[in-house]
C-alpha cells in the first residue's frame, strides 16, 4: 500500500484514492497527420520498463482529480519524489 | 476544420440558466424520499451516539482560475473570497453560503435551495471570461452526521485521518467513502457533512445505518 503525497491537496493520502496512469513525460506528436506510422506507434504503444527509477503519471481520482508525476523505484517501491505536470524530476536514473 | 472552429469561437457563447425549482407545483424530491426520514425520526430515540440528518441544499460547482477582475466580481457576489488554500472552506457571516475547496480550480458552493437560481443568474450576468458554474443540486445530496461517536463511523468508512490535529473544523476533503465517494467537511466540533452522489444516497444511507448500529442512530427529520 502506497502512502502518496498529492502536490495539489498538499497532504498524504492512501493509494486507493489514486490511479496510476502509466509512464510520464510522453509527448503527443504535435502534428499527428504528418507522423510516420512508426512514430505514432511509438507514442501510442511503446513504454520503457526500467528496473529502478521510473517516472509515472498518477491521478488523484477520488480527491482533487488532478494529475501529477511520481518518481518511483520499481524495485524497492520507494517513492522518491512527487512533482506537478510541467515540472521536471530532480531525481533521475544515472 | 480549424477555420470552422475559429468561426464558432467568435460567436458569443449562449448563456442558459434554468430554474430547477420554478414553483411550488414542481416540488424537490430527496433521493431518500422513499425512506420517509420524518416518520423514522418520530420513532427514533434521542440518545444515539450518531445523529443523521439529510440537508436539502442548493449545490453549485464553480470551475475557474480567476484573474483579479473575476476574483473581485466573484467575491462581490458571494460576499466571501474563494478559499485558495487546499482543503479549506469558508462560510459567509450570515451562515447562508459555504464555499468548499475541491481542487485548485474547483469549488463547491452551498446555498439554501431557493437561492441557487438567483446566485447562478448573478454569476452569468456579472462574471466575465472563462468561468463555469453548474447547478449540481439534482445530482448530489448532503448528509449531516453528528454525535459523540460520529468519528468512529467515519473511520469505518474512509481512510481519512480524523484526528483533531489533522482534521480541524472547516477542513474539507474528497475521498473514498464506503467504496463510494464523498466530499467530507467538518462543520463544527462534532458535526460532519458528506456531499454524496444522488445515485449512491440509498446505498450510503443503508451503510450508515449498519455502521452506526453499535453506537445507536438517531434520525432527524
Ligand atoms: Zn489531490
Amino acid at each position: 500500500m502506497f502512502h502518496i503525497f498529492c502536490p495539489h491537496c498538499g497532504e498524504y493520502r492512501e493509494e486507493e484514492e489514486f490511479h496510476a496512469k502509466g509512464e510520464a513525460h510522453i509527448a503527443r506528436p504535435l502534428d499527428p497527420d504528418a507522423c510516420r506510422d512508426e512514430e505514432w506507434g511509438e507514442f501510442l504503444y511503446f513504454r520503457t520498463n526500467p528496473r529502478g527509477i521510473h517516472h509515472e503519471l498518477w491521478v488523484h481520482a477520488a480527491g482533487c482529480r488532478k494529475f501529477f508525476n511520481i518518481t518511483r523505484n520499481t524495485q524497492t517501491y520507494e517513492i522518491l519524489e512527487v512533482y506537478k505536470l510541467g515540472e521536471m524530476p530532480s531525481v533521475v536514473a544515472e | 476544420m480549424s477555420e470552422t472552429n475559429q468561426e464558432t469561437l467568435e460567436q458569443p457563447p449562449i448563456k442558459l440558466v434554468m430554474n430547477q425549482l420554478p414553483d411550488a407545483n414542481v416540488p424537490f424530491e430527496s433521493p431518500l424520499h422513499h425512506v420517509e426520514l420524518t416518520k423514522i425520526a418520530e420513532h427514533s430515540g434521542s440518545q444515539g451516539g450518531v445523529v443523521f440528518r439529510e440537508l436539502s441544499l442548493g449545490l453549485l460547482t464553480l470551475r475557474c482560475t480567476p484573474n483579479a477582475e473575476q476574483a473581485a466580481s466573484i467575491e462581490g457576489i458571494l460576499g466571501v473570497a474563494l478559499p485558495s488554500n487546499p482543503l479549506t472552506s469558508i462560510t459567509s457571516a450570515n451562515g447562508e453560503l459555504t464555499v468548499m475547496w475541491i481542487s485548485p480550480d474547483e469549488w463547491l458552493l452551498q446555498v439554501p435551495q431557493d437561492k441557487a437560481f438567483e446566485l447562478e443568474s448573478r454569476f452569468f450576468a456579472e462574471v466575465s471570461g472563462h468561468v463555469s458554474l453548474v447547478n449540481v443540486s439534482g445530482g448530489m445530496t448532503v448528509f449531516e452526521l453528528s454525535g459523540n461517536d460520529v468519528v468512529k463511523v467515519l473511520k469505518k468508512s474512509t481512510p481519512i485521518d480524523f484526528h483533531d490535529s489533522e482534521f480541524p473544523v472547516g477542513k474539507v476533503v474528497s475521498s473514498i467513502f464506503a467504496k463510494s465517494g464523498a466530499t467530507i467537511c467538518r462543520t463544527s466540533e462534532q458535526t460532519y457533512q458528506l456531499v454524496v452522489r444522488r445515485s449512491f444516497a440509498d446505498y450510503l444511507w443503508l451503510w450508515l445505518q449498519d455502521a452506526s448500529k453499535e453506537y445507536g442512530l438517531t434520525v432527524m427529520g
